[in-house]
């Protein structure tokens, strides 16, 4: 074990699979040169050189285009965003190319690549600049989504992102990166896909989020502690697949639920764990599921706008209170 | 004075007022009193200016996110403008904007956007609006060589030219997309021969001198006006500070910076002004630039915040 921060977890995971396989090689802007926008790729072009720590212009869907290309001949591309926000550029290119190539072709082809990037809201970035994009991906059969929240995870996943042999989209924060944590060294530690993490035990209510916010659930969990509520905390690293398993086990203990994440309430990946638990573990409920999301409006710039527009744990401890029947 | 020194002076006050502007954003923003991402527009202040001398009131400007010159040379107050970087309800925005999306339907500034490339087409848009309601009408479109790889860019060309639109695309080429050079953007150093591919008209020259600027984006305007054609043109620039407040700005070497500030476009201005002898009119209107930023930054920190319902559905 050591302790790492967040990117460096991220680095971690890349330079161990591009040591492993000469198939993999990064893509993007500003990752190597420039040492990446948010320094995830740091060193990186010094170690593997410019075959394969490649810069590109301001071309999302052509080097999102040009990478899929390449894996669906052979090679395993990561692909990094400079946030998720710009992937909306190239969001044909993953939707109807990525994700349908293995189908269209009858199973003859496929494509293995990993998009990654940060995610959701960074701090007063405005509105074109907040977007919590994993929603709109999780919609999509023939992609799978990660979201890790802690190091450990970040590097576990990501190694599963890039050995597996379909397009795995993977979301990062800004504001996680800073964030450490003991990581396994094992070249071999591999997390699977579509498993969820207990990241706190509880009997009451079960909180259920997934990277920066499985943070701020903890917090309105130890918050609930001191009023006497003991709440679980769900960690569902992976949206697609999604663990039922692990949300119908908490819920038969705690009977009650809540999903908190950044994001707009209408659809997305909490309307779709909602279906889950109220289709799989009806009988098991004593309250309605309640969600804690990103307000339904563009992000505002205003700093204290932002806050109240971005799920903070008090929400999220009133509406455990709300489905207690104590508030 | 005569007519033409008295044009070059106000100009000369509109690039000191952004100047100034920017510096004293860049201190608030050291102060924390600003948030988020800031683009300044140091070094790139004669295009604006010249641009705004050129066009009329009413012809349509439209940018990216480095998009305080433009709202201030357009005509955006000051004040309008600083309480929007402080996130202010007396912001041009409300406060919901911040740097990067300063709008001022009065002045037809429709807008900074912060995807590259993603205005280029609304820009075609707009454009297109006049020429369907038979106005003759001009739509300017700035961005920056960074955005000449995207696709967006190629499809606003595209149908501007096979629509004969009357947009003029201004690509101001500062030579840098954060920390990649023209030479890692580009397979050409020459931006304006993207205009070939699509019949489009060009031209290309660099912002050493507002007239310039102005002079030449005229005629560009005037083939937009009259003849309802667009026109690429390449501006080549530089920026002096950093792509925003947060880069360190590691890529290029201090003398490189140092040569290019000799070519300062503000400087150039006023040497040219006090050779023809209007020495106290250039320090006067530096002396009412400061009390003009001053102001704007204490109506900034004076003003209110926007409250939830601001946020909420009247701006939805
Ligand atoms: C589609 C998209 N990709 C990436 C970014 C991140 N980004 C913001 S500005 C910028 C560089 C743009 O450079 P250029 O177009 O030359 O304009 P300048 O900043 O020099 O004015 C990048 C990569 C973005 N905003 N939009």
């Amino acid at each position: 074990m050591s302790v790492m921060r967040f990117r460096e977890a991220v680095r971690a995971a890349m330079i161990e699979e591009m040591e492993r396989d000469s198939r993999v090689y990064l893509i993007g802007e500003e990752v190597g040169h420039y040492q990446g926008a948010y320094k995830v790729s740091e060193g990186m072009l010094e170690r593997f050189g410019e075959k394969r720590v490649i810069d590109t212009p301001i071309t999302e869907s052509g080097f999102t285009g040009i990478s899929i290309g390449a894996a669906m001949v052979g090679l395993r591309p990561i692909v990094e965003y400079m946030t998720w926000n710009f992937s909306a550029v190239a969001f044909d290119q993953i939707l109807n190319n990525a994700a349908k190539l293995r189908q269209m072709s009858g199973g003859q082809l496929h494509v293995p690549i990993v998009f990654r990037a940060p995610n959701g809201s960074a701090k007063q970035v405005g509105s074109q600049h907040s977007h919590s994009m994993e929603h709109f991906y999780a919609h999509v059969p023939g992609l799978k989504v990660l979201a890790p929240a802690t190091p450990a995870d970040a590097k576990g996943l990501l190694k599963a992102a890039i050995r597996d042999d379909d397009p795995v989209l993977y979301m990062e924060s800004e504001t996680l990166y800073g964030v450490k944590g003991e990581v396994p060294e094992d070249p071999d530690f591999v997390l699977p896909m579509g498993v969820a993490n207990v990241a706190r035990e509880g009997t009451d209510v079960t909180i259920v989020s997934w990277s920066r916010m499985v943070h701020v659930s903890l917090e309105a969990a130890n918050a609930l502690e001191k009023e006497g509520i003991s709440a679980e905390v769900i960690d569902l690293r992976s949206l697609r697949p999604l663990d039922e398993e692990s949300l119908v086990r908490s819920v038969h203990k705690t009977h009650r639920a809540i999903v908190a994440h950044e994001g707009w309430p209408y659809g997305g990946v909490g309307a779709e764990v909602a279906d889950r638990i109220q289709r799989l573990a009806f009988d098991d409920l004593d309250a309605p599921i309640l969600r804690v999301t990103t307000r339904d409006v563009p992000m505002p710039y205003n700093a204290k706008l932002e806050q109240y527009v971005i799920p903070q744990a008090p929400r999220i401890v009133e509406a455990a209170k709300k489905v207690l029947y104590r508030a | 004075m005569s007519t033409s020194d008295a044009t070059h002076l106000a100009l000369y006050r509109q690039m000191v007022l952004i100047r100034r502007f920017e510096e004293e954003a860049a201190r608030a923003y050291s102060q924390g009193k600003i948030g988020g991402f800031l683009h300044l527009y140091i070094g790139q202040e004669p295009i604006a200016v010249g641009a705004v001398a050129a066009l009329q009131p009413d012809d349509y400007v439209i940018t990216t996110y480095r998009d305080h010159g433009l709202a201030l040379a357009r005509g955006m107050t000051p004040r309008a403008a600083m309480a929007e970087l402080f996130g202010k309800v007396t912001g041009c925005s409300k406060g919901l904007g911040g740097s990067m999306h300063f709008f001022d339907a009065e002045h037809h500034m429709l807008g900074g956007y912060g995807i590259v490339g993603g205005h280029i087409p609304i820009a075609a848009g707009t454009a297109f609006a006049s020429k369907y309601r038979e106005e003759k009408r001009v739509s300017m479109c700035f961005f920056g060589e960074g955005a000449v790889s995207i696709g967006d860019f190629h499809e606003g060309l595209s149908l501007a030219a096979l629509w004969k639109l009357p947009i003029v695309f201004v690509c101001e080429n500062n030579e840098y997309a954060m920390g990649t050079p023209l030479s890692r953007e580009l397979s050409v150093e020459d931006v304006s021969t993207k205009a070939l591919g699509y019949g489009m008209a060009r031209d290309r020259f660099f912002a050493d001198h507002v007239l310039t600027v102005r002079d030449r984006l005229a005629e560009a305007i005037e083939r937009a006006r009259e003849l309802s054609e667009p026109t690429l043109v390449e501006i080549r620039t530089y920026r002096f500070r950093g792509h925003s407040m947060s880069d360190p700005g590691k890529y290029r070497t201090p003398e490189e910076l140092e040569e290019r500030k000799k070519r300062d476009a503000v400087l150039r201005s006023r040497a040219d002004l006090e050779a023809a002898g209007m020495g106290a009119d250039v320090e006067a209107a530096e002396k009412e630039i400061e009390d003009i930023v001053a102001d704007a930054v204490r109506f900034a920190e004076e003003s209110p915040e926007p409250g939830p319902g601001v946020a909420r559905s009247d701006n939805v």
